[in-house]
């Protein structure tokens, strides 16, 4: 399989002490969870992929991301785009710079913009190119979150407990939103969470850690 | 493998701009000691300079001056912040003092002695203010305050000085500490709030605050500049004699001047060493005043008094700022009026040339070195984050080694080091000399805020494919404006107030307004000295307002960088 996500008999240890193995392929469009009890290593297996392991761990094998080993590859040319349960939108930015900051560089300024205003359109959100995103809803900023990731056009994506410091109504509607623009892009999905409803709304391949 | 864009050489750099010219110095200060100094044409080694330095009568009390005024300021200072925040952290009257004492904190020591000087001497403020209802007084009362022999006034300016700083390291302190339960715990369980932080809270913040506290006993017992002005001056306190015999015409002295150093150096050693004893001491009585369970009796009663010290301490300094400013801009001020009988211009017309010269000259080398600073140490914590280093409690001590090693010991053995490799003193020197003193303090300012900062931006941000570089300058220099531009602000207020390191190694060619400031100390005209010290005093405070407008003009429409 060249197109997806794959993790190869990988293994992350701290200070000589296995934490996990996984050895899994996630298909394009498909959604892979992992589950398990906090303080299991999930977020660390997050942090392997994306090239931000801190140097107390090590880990061994390989991923492969479209056809390309990106095991040593820097972190920041990795294409793998990730969500946090923060939305972590730059405080210091407007919106539309936050979503600029993901856009890939190219094109003219008018271009640029339009893709900007087309990309808050989809999701509902017209006219806060000039907000301060300090200023926005949960939802609008987990929106907006998730607009600048696409953006910055990933060929992954990784998703840790992205959902759960939102409230039950906003939860399945963003959750909804996430699988459906992953789906719609033909993005691997990779998700760590501790939550029953997000892993069964996934609709994917669940393995869990720490058992 | 990673690309290092950002070289790691910056943290060697940073080692050797800090402790480069302190090994230098201490080296050019041992050789001269010992008799070895071939540019004045005499070799060694031998030990006729300890022989002068111990035939000079002045030396028993000047080495009892420099022992007694740092003991006594770093007693007394530490004893007021720690029973005030015992008594108040958390209450409005603390937090009155707290927000009156950040900005005097980069008030120059030279600029708060002077404005202490003009309050408290015979012919002061407070005694025009109280006279003559209250003293019957209507000439100067014929006392000797300032400058007066036990070096009482000299310790009670440093005092004034140290008390904002150790509260404000303190305040750091107090957050890791988890002082707020521990204290609700000992109320819980009887104790008076003193007593109760005392017993359960300072043991853990002392910990904490051990290197600052040092740095102020090393830096009490070496002072120049506020010995200067409000030491004794027969004899005076062996700082300041050593910067006599340096600045001696016949170059013969240097040796004297440099075996007062290693004096010095071993005075503050010791003195240090006493105080670790100390610390022994009290940590031994303390275990048994725990293990006695006495909940405090006089816990009121210190709480009040540390307060009203606190208090009398912040108010020295500012009404100091204001009598400056009055003397700055008065006519004719006779005794015992409480004002002068006009205000004028005249004082700065007259002066105001000069001090504009001093200010260029201030302003050119304090904005150079703050900088440099600045760089080195995003540098050094950029480094840290990229390479995963971290530096060790150990490690901690190398910034605080440059303050620890008293001004004295090192500065006079660099000039004599740079004379006799020929090197020309001036402006360039003494920026590397201020360097040594600026870097700790923004290095110490900056490091938690910048360690502080959420790495999940940083992850953020690389997975929408910013570079390491990109990162840094896009998106988390500019969420640090704020700790950076403060961070800034105190690199130039310590180099505005350096005062020996640029008398020294500037060869006294380099004028900024702290060395005409202090120079005008002897001479005693108080408009000269009101219009230069409140000069110093705003070329230290100004940009401390910038660091706070700048952050809030640039992000006023950015309400999460408001608080961050």
């Amino acid at each position: 399989m060249d197109k997806g996500l794959a993790l190869r008999n990988v293994t992350i240890s701290k200070g000589g002490v296995p934490l996990l193995s996984v050895n899994h392929e996630i298909a394009p469009g498909e959604v892979l969870t992992v589950m398990g009890p906090s303080g299991v290593g999930k977020s660390t297996l997050l942090a392997f992929i994306t090239g931000t392991l801190a140097p107390e761990f090590a880990a061994s094998g390989e991923v492969w991301l479209d056809g390309h080993n990106i095991t040593h590859a820097a972190p920041h040319q990795r294409r793998v785009g990730i969500l946090f349960q923060d939305d972590l939108l730059f405080p210091h930015l407007s919106v539309g710079a936050n979503l600029a900051f993901g856009l890939q560089p190219g094109g003219n300024a008018a271009a640029r913009t339009t893709k900007i205003e087309k990309a808050l359109d989809e999701v509902g959100l017209n006219g806060f190119s000039d907000r301060d995103p300090a200023t926005l809803s949960g939802g609008q900023k987990a929106r907006v979150a998730l607009m600048r990731m696409l953006l910055s056009e990933p060929c992954g994506l990784l998703l840790d407990e992205p959902f759960s410091r939102l409230d039950a109504a906003l939860r399945a509607q963003v959750r909804e939103m996430v699988f459906d623009r992953a789906k719609a892009r033909q993005l691997p999905v990779l998700m760590v969470t501790h939550d029953a409803d997000d892993a069964q709304a996934a609709g994917g391949e669940i393995i869990t850690l720490g058992d | 493998m990673k690309r290092r864009r950002f070289p790691p050489i910056l943290p060697i750099l940073t080692l050797l701009a800090m402790l480069g010219p302190v090994a230098a110095g201490l080296w050019g200060t041992v050789m001269p000691a010992f008799g070895h100094l071939p540019a004045a044409g005499i070799t060694g080694p031998s030990l006729d300079p300890f022989r002068d330095l111990f035939d000079w009568a002045g030396l028993p009390r000047a080495m009892f001056l420099s022992i007694s005024t740092g003991l006594l300021a770093t007693g007394i200072s530490l004893a007021i912040v720690m029973l005030v925040t015992a008594g108040w952290s958390g209450t409005k009257p603390f937090r009155a003092l707290e927000r009156l004492l950040s900005p005097l904190l980069s008030v120059p020591h030279a600029a708060a002695a002077f404005g202490l000087a003009f309050l408290i001497a015979p012919s002061g403020w407070v005694s025009r203010l109280l006279s003559p209802a209250f003293t019957g007084w209507d000439r100067p009362p014929d006392l000797l305050i300032v400058q007066d022999t036990w070096g009482l006034t000299m310790t009670a300016g440093l005092i004034v000085k140290e008390v904002p700083f150790l509260l404000l390291i303190t305040l750091a302190a107090l957050g890791q500490a988890d002082a707020q339960r521990s204290v609700a715990i000992s109320q819980a369980l009887g104790y008076g709030r003193v007593t109760g932080w005392l017993k359960t809270v300072f043991p853990r913040v002392y910990a904490q605050i051990r290197p600052p506290i040092y740095v102020v006993l090393a830096y009490s017992m070496s002072v120049v500049d506020v010995a200067v002005i409000l030491g004794p001056n027969t004899p005076p306190p062996l700082s300041v004699q050593i910067v006599k015999w340096m600045s001696d015409p016949d170059l013969a002295m240097r040796l004297e001047a440099a075996a007062g150093a290693l004096l010095q150096l071993g005075l503050v050693i010791g003195a240090l060493a006493f105080w670790r004893f100390g610390e022994y001491v009290v940590g031994r009585l303390g275990a048994r005043w725990i293990a006695s369970g006495a909940r405090g009796k006089f816990d009121g009663v210190a709480a009040v008094g540390a307060l009203t010290a606190g208090a009398i301490c912040a108010l020295s300094v500012l009404f100091g700022l204001v009598v400056l400013a009055i003397w700055s801009f008065a006519g004719f001020w006779g005794f015992p009026d409480a004002l002068p009988d006009a205000f004028t211009w005249r004082n700065w017309l007259r002066f105001g040339p000069g001090t504009l010269d001093a200010l260029g000259e201030t302003a050119l080398i304090a904005i150079t070195v703050a900088l440099v600073a600045l760089i080195l140490t995003i540098g050094c914590l950029e480094a840290e984050y990229r390479f995963g280093l971290s530096f060790s409690q150990r490690a901690v001590w190398l910034l605080y080694l440059p303050l620890l090693i008293p001004q004295t010991a090192f500065l006079p053995g660099l000039q004599t080091l740079m004379l006799s490799l020929g090197a020309d003193v001036g402006r360039l020197p003494v920026m590397l000399a201020h360097l040594v003193f600026v870097l700790p303090y923004v290095f110490l300012s900056l490091a938690d805020p910048f360690r502080a900062w959420d790495t999940r931006m940083g992850t953020i941000a690389t997975a929408l494919r910013a570079s390491p570089d990109g990162v840094l300058w896009r998106v988390r220099l500019p969420m640090l404006l704020r700790p950076i531009l403060t961070a800034l602000a105190v690199g130039l207020a310590v180099s505005v107030g350096q005062y020996l390191a640029t008398l020294l190694i500037g060869g006294g060619r380099v004028a900024t307004l702290t060395t005409e400031a202090v120079a005008l100390a002897s001479g005693g005209d108080r408009r000269a000295i009101g219009v230069y010290g409140l000069m110093q005093s705003g070329a230290a405070l100004v940009p401390f307002a910038l660091a706070l407008l700048i952050p809030a003009v640039v992000w006023r429409n950015r309400k999460g960088l408001r608080h961050g």
